[in-house]
């Protein structure tokens, strides 16, 4: 289990520090300090172990969160726990900054008592720790407040409170994708997968009882010919044709009724109040590449370089990618580059060895091209530049996986509101990932 | 020119510093370079020519990035035009690009060696100086191939500029300890040496160095810089401290130069002239006086630099160990430090009067600060000084005071330092044992010893006291009494019970006549401390058993029924297991009388050096136990068999026991006793263990070989070797059978197989015609000293070779002492009335008698640290001839004999092995490093072995098979 939790700046200097047993000695702050951060090569693994102790770290911006134990934990969980402790604190006081974490230190070390326990990590629900972890002081609860806060913890529904109450019911369905890539430069595809998440957010009254459903190919096959065709919900995506997805493996929220999924495959929960993350799930199948990328790369003699890259859009025309920008890499001893491009913006970035491409908008089936001279000083250097691989970031407005929600049906019995009441949103919006071609 | 205009503040590079250091994390002060690196590239690229001042600028911030830590990879062009410009600071900038990162480009190199040779030659002294520094930072062979003629010139020329001269000598000094071989001094030496009266203290100080370092290597063509440094010694020492102005230092004249003035002398015997030597005393006398004076400052720098003078002038004293009033004056001198409050000078003044204690002439008056050095051992706060003093006590320890130092050491032993205590049980054991008048005050302490520090005594410790008290009738009686006291204690060592078993198995009998020390009593206090005790020690304490069932038949019963308990007769550990069966079998079957031969007392170790002093000698590394510089007998011997002295002492001693217990029960082979393994390694001091190899040597030794018969009828001398019989020597250097010779008539096979130092060889002569050779007769001869190194016994073969036939021949060899040369084998026969006269190298190199050693990394880097002298070792390298196939090399290796290491040497590539050679006179360590170069397609090969000419041969023999 955990033995303590630590949180330094970019210099190293310890802002929080909270140990959770007795194994974790005074030293173990330093040395993580002096064989992590201040390391003389940097320190790319995530896991260190240093004199028996294992330090566990994530970086955000410029600060360092690391737990530290002496047993032989699961390094899965840490890290999870890691990452929600990031997501517990940006949703009390937005980004993570030195300057936030120094202004909101009590109300971290009070999170930090509450979500961890002897080093067991507990409730980390944003919504629940909300309504007993407040920044604007305590205000002097009834006994009956504190008894429902009592009750709602120790419950079975531990991440919603009983008695909320909307006029308005209303539900928003994110589908967040990131797509990855490496392509050979003949454009052969050497590794792809998207690793998506189903994001909802929901202002609904009562205890509703909700009902998700989505293409997942079993689901679907089981269902056999009957309602596939069935498509109400949600816009097609570019690829469009492909009636149901592989689901590669998946995770749930707490909230999803986990013995429902595996007898029926169904997803059905009573969700939190406001936003949660419902699931996280891998496809490896099928994607849908938003983009192509064509380099063509000249070396004319030793001081010389031509770079050509055609980029070509890959889905509905009537579907808009945005925030485009390709980066490809230069060779070490550039000493000067002349770009050209006919759509968007093409600088050469020195401080990263990279012309940066930008092209704000770009419609489907579309194609458009850049070419670059890049001059190079001649060095005595045997070495061969490695030519990395060209990289792309952009986002698209529809889910790369192929994913789509066929329905989210809410019940809620005690309460006089029926499903049709609920307005419901749904939005897909596929990212990059790490999207690269070789050159 | 626009630079002078922008003025030298390089306003550029220190923002470019500064935005650097205000860089929040790393990757931002990654990006600011790549940033800088760009924008210098464009500019180097740029079409126009860079003006200096901006070249400069430019090469300044390469050299900052590169001092961050990232890889420069152009800019060296840049640099060496810096070189020519006129102005100092862009020269000097050049000249730092190029000191920091050489760059091994040929053409640059030849660039830059241009530039500096301009600058050499230039009349510019600061400009010489710059390119002096860069070629001693450089200090690459090719720097020291293009300047090491020029720059002993410019160091004697007579106008040169005192500050070139300064910067020469010690850029020389450089090149000469890069490559020695390029430096040529030949003409200039009487030059170099006549620096030493160079008018400037600065040039005498940088020319001492170099002449320090050069004479050192050859001493004798530098002899005359001793009356110079005499003279300019004595000049200092009497000189007011305010005449050497700049070259006083707190009060003190030049104090860096007297002492290395004092340091190269020390590199010589005393001067032959009296005169010379007269003014040489006179200054020592003076160093002597002055520090006598009260202390012109209370600043440390003031006793500092006049104490590093004293402490110079007196290891010059004990290096010259002639001058007895000097030698104890020092000593007074060191005695008055002994008590001063500053820890270094009480540090200093112990290591020097250890090297004191040694010489005849000051042992006396060492003697008299022993009060002080005891003080020192009990009441010193630092550890390392408490070392110290213990090393003196035992360098000043002698017949007349022994007894009161061991008595003191055996004191502070209880409250010793961890890391000291085995050294220090190894000195008293060592003390105790060299001073010995009265044995039992001997065992008295050695078993103290053993009482205090157990755990530090190591098994050498112990295994010595049993050797004395076996060799010396007079104290066996007391040493088993006292023994015997000792196991009494509740709680004793390990190493106690193991002495005790071992005394009480032979001389039990000296003291049952007590009835509180009765047979019985003995044997239970004995057996009460068996339970306790490890597999060794449980193994001794049986064998002392069955001694004990010959010493008192009365306790037979009483012993056989432990033996024949199940703990003991099925015990889990073999070796126990197997004595317990034997010795039960042997009481109960034998009778009394064999039971006493073969039980018999152990005879008297043969008398040999002390296997401890070897042991402290391996920790502290060769020569640094002063003791024994007194009798160089002993330091020979030791270093004979100096590493495996441990255990060889008692191995040898069991080996040379005859082993009347065999031939008494005609047992030869088969009997459970004689046939009790060898083996146990960690038991030699068993009492039964039979030697093997002694064994097997008298066996074939009686198989009724003649021993090598003078050449028969034949009259014709012995035809002079094949030409090609030294390629078939190299053939066999790594394997034993193969075909020897060939041609038309005869083919010789051979198949060889080597034990320790002995080998037996099968020839097979086989007849290829169809005709029968008559008289065939062979013989082996060992030419010129060969004689004496090998034996070699051979068995004459059928003077009549039928056609088509073959025929055997059996040579046995023995090796005495390691040797170079191979027998030669000859071989006369009649083919057809025509006789053939053929002669050839046996194959019988000195690597056939490696026997392999495992040893594990850290063992290996010790002991070829051991063996560190320069004649110790030998290195060749040399060209591949064949693959450098992994395999075969390992294979090749293997056949050499030795153990192939694994995981020893860090790099992978290299080949690391190690073994023993066998000679009947003395066993050689030898270990191997093969390092090869697969771009080269060189190798490199290192052979260290305890004996000079072994090493020479192995490598030789070696660097024949790659």
């Amino acid at each position: 289990m955990i033995g303590g939790l630590f949180i330094y700046n970019h210099k190293g200097e310890v802002l929080i520090s909270r140990v959770y047993r007795d194994d974790i000695g005074r030293n173990a702050v330093d040395a993580f300090r002096v064989n992590v951060i201040h390391a003389r090569q940097q320190v790319r693994s995530p896991v260190t172990n240093i004199a028996r102790t294992s330090f566990f770290h994530v970086k955000r911006s410029n600060i360092w969160l690391a737990a530290v134990t002496k047993q032989n934990v699961n390094a899965a969980m840490v890290f999870e726990f890691l990452y929600k402790m990031c997501d517990v604190m940006t949703a009390y006081f937005g980004k993570i900054s030195e300057e936030n974490i120094k202004n909101n230190f009590v109300l971290i070390y009070e999170l930090l008592d509450e979500i961890l326990d002897f080093g067991y990590p507990q409730n980390s629900e944003t919504g629940a720790l909300k309504t007993f972890i407040t920044q604007t002081g305590i205000k002097s609860q009834s006994k009956e407040e504190q008894s429902q806060i009592t009750s709602q913890v120790t419950g079975q529904i531990g991440w919603r409170r009983e008695g909320i109450k909307y006029r308005r019911n209303e539900l928003f369905l994110d589908v967040l994708e990131s797509v990855n890539l490496l392509m050979s430069p003949q454009g052969q595809v050497l590794s792809a997968h998207v690793s998506g998440r189903v994001v909802m957010k929901s202002y609904l009254s009562g205890m509703p009882e909700c009902k998700f459903g989505m293409n997942d190919k079993i689901v679907i096959d089981k269902q056999g010919k009957g309602g596939a065709t069935e498509e109400a919900a949600g816009k097609s995506g570019g690829g469009g044709g492909k009636q149901s997805i592989a689901i590669d493996d998946c995770t749930f929220h707490q909230c999803v009724r986990l013995s429902k999924f595996d007898a029926e495959r169904s997803i059905s929960f009573i969700p939190p109040d406001g936003e949660c993350e419902l699931m996280r799930y891998r496809t490896t199948k099928d994607i849908i590449l938003p983009f192509r990328v064509i380099p063509l790369v000249r070396e004319v003699g030793r001081t010389k370089l031509e770079v050509k890259v055609v980029i070509k859009s890959n889905f509905k025309p009537s579907l808009l990618a945005q925030k485009i920008e390709v980066r490809i890499p230069t060779p070490l001893n550039t000493s000067g580059v002349q770009v050209i491009c006919m759509k968007g913006k093409a600088k050469y970035k020195a401080s990263e060895n990279a012309i940066v491409w930008k092209i704000k908008r770009m419609a489907g089936m579309k194609e458009s091209q850049i070419s670059a001279e890049i001059e190079l000083l001649p060095t005595n250097d045997k070495k061969k530049w490695a030519r990395p691989p060209i990289s792309m970031n952009f986002e698209v407005p529809f889910a790369p996986s192929g994913l789509k929600v066929r329905y989210l049906k809410v019940f809620e019995p005690k309460l006089n509101y029926s499903d049709h009441d609920v307005i419901k949103w749904v939005r897909y919006i596929g990212r990059s990932g790490i999207y690269e071609t070789r050159c | 020119m626009p630079a002078v205009s922008k003025g030298d503040g390089m306003r550029g590079l220190a923002v470019f510093i500064s935005d650097i250091r205000n860089c929040k994390s790393k990757e931002a002060e990654i990006k600011r370079i790549n940033k800088e690196l760009a924008n210098i590239r464009s500019k180097f690229k740029g079409d126009k020519a860079l003006d200096g001042y901006s070249k400069k600028k430019y090469v300044c911030k390469l050299l900052f990035i590169f001092l961050l830590g990232h890889d420069i990879d152009f800019g060296h062009m840049e640099a060496v035009n810096l070189l020519s410009s006129n102005k100092y600071t862009e020269k000097q900038i050049g000249y730092l690009f190029i000191s920091v990162l050489v760059n091994s480009n040929s053409e640059l190199i030849r660039l830059i060696n241009n530039a500096i040779k301009n600058d050499l030659s230039s009349r510019n002294p600061t400009f010489m100086c710059l390119a002096l520094h860069c070629i001693a930072n450089v200090g690459s062979r090719e720097m020291a191939e293009a300047f090491a003629g020029e720059i002993p010139r410019i160091l004697v020329a007579g106008d040169t500029m005192d500050s070139v001269k300064q910067s020469a000598a010690l850029c020389l000094l450089r090149l000469y300890k890069a490559s020695p071989d390029l430096v040529l001094m030949g003409e200039w030496t009487s030059r170099v040496v006549h620096l030493l009266n160079d008018q400037h203290m600065g040039v005498v100080t940088a020319a001492i160095s170099l002449i320090t370092c050069l004479s050192s290597k050859n001493p004798d063509e530098f002899k005359t810089c001793v009356s110079l440094a005499v003279s300019r010694l004595s000049r200092i020492v009497s000189s007011a401290s305010t005449d050497l102005q700049d070259y006083t230092y707190y009060f003190v004249p030049a104090p860096w130069l007297s002492c290395k003035l004092l340091r190269l002398l020390q590199c010589y015997p005393p001067p032959e002239d009296g005169a010379v030597k007269g003014r040489l005393v006179e200054c020592l006398e003076t160093i002597l006086n002055k520090a006598q004076e009260p202390p012109k400052s209370k600043k440390v720098q003031h006793s500092n630099a006049k104490n590093a003078i004293l402490f110079e002038a007196i290891s010059l004293i004990i290096h010259y160990d002639s001058e007895p009033n000097l030698l104890v004056r020092a000593c007074n001198q060191l005695g008055q430090f002994l008590q001063h409050r500053e820890t270094n000078l009480r540090y200093l003044a112990l290591e020097s009067m250890c090297t004191l204690a040694s010489s005849e002439f000051s042992h006396e008056a060492v003697k008299t600060h022993i009060e002080t050095v005891i003080n020192a051992l009990k009441t010193e706060r630092d550890v390392s000084v408490r070392q110290r003093a213990a090393d003196l006590l035992y360098a000043m320890c002698d017949r007349s005071n022994a007894k009161q130092i061991v008595a003191e050491m055996l004191s502070y032993l209880e409250t010793a330092d961890y890391s000291i205590r085995e050294e220090m049980v190894l000195k008293v054991a060592i003390l105790a044992e060299k001073y010995a008048v009265d044995y039992s005050w001997y065992v008295d302490t050695i078993l103290n010893l053993i009482r205090i520090a157990g755990d530090y005594v190591s098994e050498e410790v112990w295994y010595r006291v049993i050797q004395i008290v076996i060799n010396r009738d007079d104290v066996q009686g007391y040493a088993a009494k006292t023994v015997f006291e000792a196991l009494q204690a509740p709680a004793c060592h390990e190493n106690m019970v193991k002495v005790g078993g071992y005394i009480l198995g032979e001389f039990g009998n000296l003291i049952a006549g007590d009835p509180r020390s009765s047979p019985l009593v003995q044997f239970n206090l004995l057996h009460s401390k068996f339970h306790l005790c490890s597999v060794p020690t449980r193994a001794l304490l049986l064998s002392a058993y069955i001694k004990f069932i010959n010493l008192f038949p009365e306790t037979k019963a009483t012993i056989q029924e432990v033996l024949r308990s199940d703990s003991q007769i099925r015990n889990s550990d073999v070796e126990l297991q197997q004595r317990a069966v034997e010795y039960l079998k042997l009481s109960s079957i034998a009778s009394t009388d064999v039971l006493a031969t073969v039980l018999e007392e152990m005879p008297p170790f043969p008398e040999r050096e002390s296997s401890i002093l070897a042991k402290l000698k391996k920790k502290k590394g060769p020569g640094a136990v002063s003791v024994e510089l007194e009798d160089g007998k002993e330091r020979g011997e030791l270093n004979g068999g100096g590493d495996r002295a441990g255990d060889a002492a008692i191995a040898a001693s069991n080996a040379s026991t005859p082993s009347p217990s065999a031939d008494l029960l005609g047992l030869r082979s088969a009997a459970p006793v004689s046939g009790a393994t060898p083996s146990a390694g960690s038991l030699l001091v068993d009492v039964f263990s039979e030697a093997g190899p002694a064994a097997t040597s008298a066996g074939v030794n009686d198989d009724g070989f003649l021993s090598s018969a003078p050449p028969t009828a034949a009259s014709e001398d012995p035809a002079p070797p094949l030409p090609e019989s030294d390629e078939l020597l190299n053939k066999f250097v790594c394997k034993n059978n193969g075909v020897l010779f060939e041609n038309q008539l005869l083919q010789i096979g051979i198949k060889s197989e080597y034990r320790q130092n002995l080998g037996r060889m099968y020839l097979f002569y086989g007849n290829k015609t169809s005709v029968q050779f008559v008289s065939f007769n062979t013989t082996v001869s060992c030419p010129g000293e060969l004689q004496s190194q090998l034996n070699v016994q051979t068995k004459t073969v059928e003077p009549l070779v039928e056609g088509g036939a073959q025929v055997q021949q059996v040579i046995n060899i023995e090796c005495l002492t390691d040797f170079i040369d191979a027998p030669l084998l000859n071989i006369k026969f009649r083919y057809g009335g025509a006789l053939q006269n053929i002669s050839l190298k046996l194959p019988v190199t000195i690597n056939k008698f490696f026997q392999p050693t495992e040893m594990a990394a850290a063992d290996f880097f010790q002991r070829w640290k051991q063996l560190s002298q320069p004649q110790q070792e030998a290195q060749k390298i040399f060209k591949a001839s064949h693959g450098m196939d992994t395999e075969v090399l390992k294979a090749k290796l293997l056949g050499l004999g030795t153990a192939l290491l694994e995981n020893v040497d860090p790099n992978p590539e290299n080949y690391v092995c190690a073994g023993v050679i066998q000679t009947k006179a003395q066993q050689v360590g030898c270990l191997l490093r093969l390092e090869p170069n697969a771009q080269a397609q060189m190798y490199r090969l290192t052979l260290r072995s305890s004996k000079d000419t072994v090493s020479q041969r192995v490598c030789d023999l070696l660097a024949e098979q790659f």
